[in-house]
């Protein structure tokens, strides 16, 4: 339709109920087609059945039965969940801290660009290439051993600094931190800054300004980032392998040791069961703070 | 209709007899040079010099695609359409055949099917050898015809894989690290090695080296360890676990570099490893042993396989690259990094005397051994670990294998792993 003849059809542009759907129309199309329908089609192969190199259409819980019945999917999960917890912790504490130092004692707004653009500097690089240098920095006989060595802090190599559950946070931690920094810096900017002088005026000390204004006004940040942290952390897979030398295992290990033997009803079912949980995290996270205030 | 004159057809026959007799690059010299053919298969053999020189002595190009054992099994069984040319093991010959992904070759196409040694052919190294456990090759390297989905035990004349390297795998140790001779399978999981000890997370080939350190435990002797019941695998994840659980092991490894790294590094003083695994960390000037063990070895064979889908001018250069591979240059670069090429006596052209008396015959080195990179390897006097190609390839206790419980295996793998 040409673009004049609009204005001259009034009835078409007063019908706002389908002129919205017009125009979400594209985003529907991409998210259908490249969100709805995967995870409809892991959601289906889930209930398949797989021989060694074959998968075989059927209706059949067995992917299922199988995960629920191990208890080595219950230890996975619980291992997924305090990786992404302890992770969470530590990311959020340093995030915040960060934020908080550009946000309120950074005065010059140029300072503050520089400084967040310096905090980027290390994602300029892969993922995994950040990861695998804390292989030699962090090995028996690496830097870190090394150099606890000729301090005389320690006569023998520390072995839990590497191939351990510390190392797999450490490197998540330094893998995620920005994801944290970002979103929290973001809604801190936008703190009014009179009501932070109110506070103090009202005679409030830093740590209850800290407490009572700064943090429940960052809540949306802090979500948004937490988010970020968690779905990153649950559904990783690599991480966990290098870091902790293909010893501990979370959902994600499971899922791709299933791929690489072509258990692909297997994966989907346990990549479902992943996706549920992931879910159901985030919509209890939700609960508590209403995001959309932050978009 | 163009009446077909005597003289025309005597001139035909003859040019159809040249082309015949005197080899197929005549008649395709023209065309052939726009041949792709794409090979993937695990990093051992997936060289990029066997690329270039295939582009200088034949003429077309073969792209490379190096992936991980698992990955290799996945794409052949899963994807037919995605390569021409499949690089890859027995044990997963035996996985992909019956997809039916892969055309069986005719041995007569061959010219050095008859210098095959025993081992690919009917099993035995020599007449009076006895056939290891597992996956040997020679029971998955025959299909009873062209159309064959099965395997045959005998030489039918069609071969599902042609057979281009194999070699005998043991531990790997750090000799300077531990300090005393080690000659059993049992010594990995000895906790005088506790945190310095690794596995290889690929778990059917991960599991055979399980065995053979339980068999030398005495914790059990297992009839078949190539084929073990339900209890068998529980049994032998069992002691596995425990030893996990109390450190033993430091990490497992899955890629070919990763246990290069453990070993040079020093994180790990014992564990699986593969030949050139051992040349790599010893060319960083590291030492690195490649330890002959007294229960023997866990051996490996791998082939090359056509896909089902490759015909015509394709197949013809497949075939010819083959019969190249066969010829004596790529086993000669090969049998230089301390694998063993399927024909032997064509790859000795292509080594010096001091290499050929290392490598295979076991002697002491007569002058500097470097690798087909130039790394220095071994000095003048050195000999190899485990000797000569006879003692190795003769003292082979089981081959890589996929059993029947391999499903029940895998998930037991998994736990072990997650445990």
């Amino acid at each position: 339709m040409p673009i004049h003849t609009l204005p001259e059809s009034p009835k078409v542009l007063k019908n706002n109920t389908l002129l919205g759907w017009l125009m979400a129309l594209p985003i529907m199309a991409v998210l259908t087609f490249f969100l709805v329908l995967p995870i409809l089609m892991i959601v289906t192969v889930s209930f398949w059945k797989a021989t060694e190199f074959s998968i075989i259409p059927a209706f059949d819980l067995e992917n299922y039965e199988f995960l629920f019945g191990s208890n080595v999917t219950y230890r996975v999960f619980f291992n997924t969940f305090k990786y992404a917890f302890i992770t969470w912790v530590f990311t959020l504490a340093i995030g915040f801290t960060v934020a908080y130092f550009l946000a309120f004692h950074i005065r010059s707004l140029t300072w503050q660009i520089v400084l967040f653009l310096l905090c980027t500097i290390p994602f300029w690089t892969s993922n995994i290439i950040r990861m695998i240098s804390w292989i030699p920095f962090l090995g028996r006989n690496g830097i870190a051993n090394s150099t606890l060595i000729s301090w005389g802090v320690i006569d023998e190599p520390l072995d839990w600094l590497l191939f351990s559950d510390f190392a797999v946070i450490l490197a998540f931690v330094h893998l995620y931190t920005l994801f944290m920094v970002v979103p929290i810096f973001n809604t801190m900017m936008r703190i009014d800054k009179s009501l932070i002088e109110a506070a103090r005026d009202a005679g409030a000390s830093g740590a209850q300004i800290l407490w009572n204004v700064v943090i429940p006004l960052t809540k949306p940040g802090i979500m948004i980032g937490t988010i970020f942290v968690v779905t990153l952390v649950m559904g990783d897979f690599i991480t966990v392998r290098f870091m902790s030398g293909s010893q501990s295992a979370n959902v994600g290990r499971l899922i791709s040791n299933d791929i690489a033997l072509l258990a692909y009803p297997s994966a989907s079912a346990t990549a479902v069961v992943l996706l549920l949980t992931v879910l159901i995290v985030i919509g209890i996270m939700l609960r508590f703070v209403d995001i959309r205030k932050e978009l | 209709m163009t009446k077909v004159s005597r003289r025309n057809l005597l001139k035909g026959g003859a040019a159809f007899a040249a082309g015949t007799t005197l080899g197929a690059p005549m008649i395709w010299a023209q065309n052939i040079k726009d041949v792709t053919l794409r090979q993937f298969g695990t990093g051992v053999s997936n060289l990029n010099d066997v690329a270039n020189k295939v582009k200088e002595d034949l003429g077309f190009t073969l792209e490379m695609t190096a992936l991980d054992s698992d990955s290799v099994t996945q794409r052949a069984a899963t994807q037919p359409n995605s390569f021409d040319i499949a690089d890859i093991e027995y044990w997963i010959c035996k996985k992909v055949w019956p997809t039916g992904n892969l055309q069986a070759m005719d041995t007569s196409k061959i010219k050095n099917y008859d210098k095959i040694v025993g081992i690919f052919r009917d099993g035995k190294l020599t007449p009076e050898s006895t056939i290891a456990q597992g996956t040997a090759p020679h029971t998955v390297g025959f299909t009873e015809g062209p159309d064959g989905k099965g395997f045959v035990d005998n030489e039918s004349g069609w071969m599902t894989l042609i057979p281009t390297i194999y070699n005998a795998d043991t531990l790997g140790i750090r000799p300077d690290l531990i300090g005393r001779p080690i000659s059993n399978w049992s010594e990995l999981l000895n906790p005088e090695f506790k945190g310095k000890a690794s596995i290889l997370d690929i778990s059917s080939i991960g599991i055979m080296d399980m065995a053979m350190v339980v068999e030398s435990m005495g914790e059990y002797t297992y009839p078949d360890k190539g084929n073990m019941t339900r209890e068998e695998i529980d049994l032998t994840m069992k002691i596995f676990t425990e030893a996990k659980q109390n450190g033993q092991f430091r990490a497992f490894w899955k890629s070919f570099d990763e246990s290069v790294n453990l070993m040079a590094s020093g994180e790990v003083v014992i564990q699986s490893m593969w030949s050139p695994a051992i040349t790599a960390v010893k060319s960083k000037g590291v030492p690195c042993v490649y330890q002959p063990l007294e229960e023997g070895y866990r051996s490996w064979g791998g082939g090359i396989g056509l896909s089902a889908a490759l015909t015509g001018l394709e197949r013809d250069a497949a075939y010819e690259y083959i019969n190249w591979y066969l010829a004596g240059w790529v086993g000669g670069y090969l049998m230089r990094q301390g694998y063993y090429s399927a024909v032997p006596e064509t790859s000795k052209n292509y080594m010096s005397e001091n290499e050929w008396g290392y490598w295979f015959e076991g002697k002491p080195a007569t002058d500097t051994i470097t690798s087909p990179t130039g790394d220095a390897l071994a000095q003048a006097g050195e000999t190899r670990d485990g000797g000569s190609f006879q003692d190795r390839m003769g003292a082979v206790a089981c081959w890589n294998a996929v059993m029947d419980e391999n499903q029940y295996m895998v998930r037991k793998w998994n736990e072990f792993i997650a445990a």
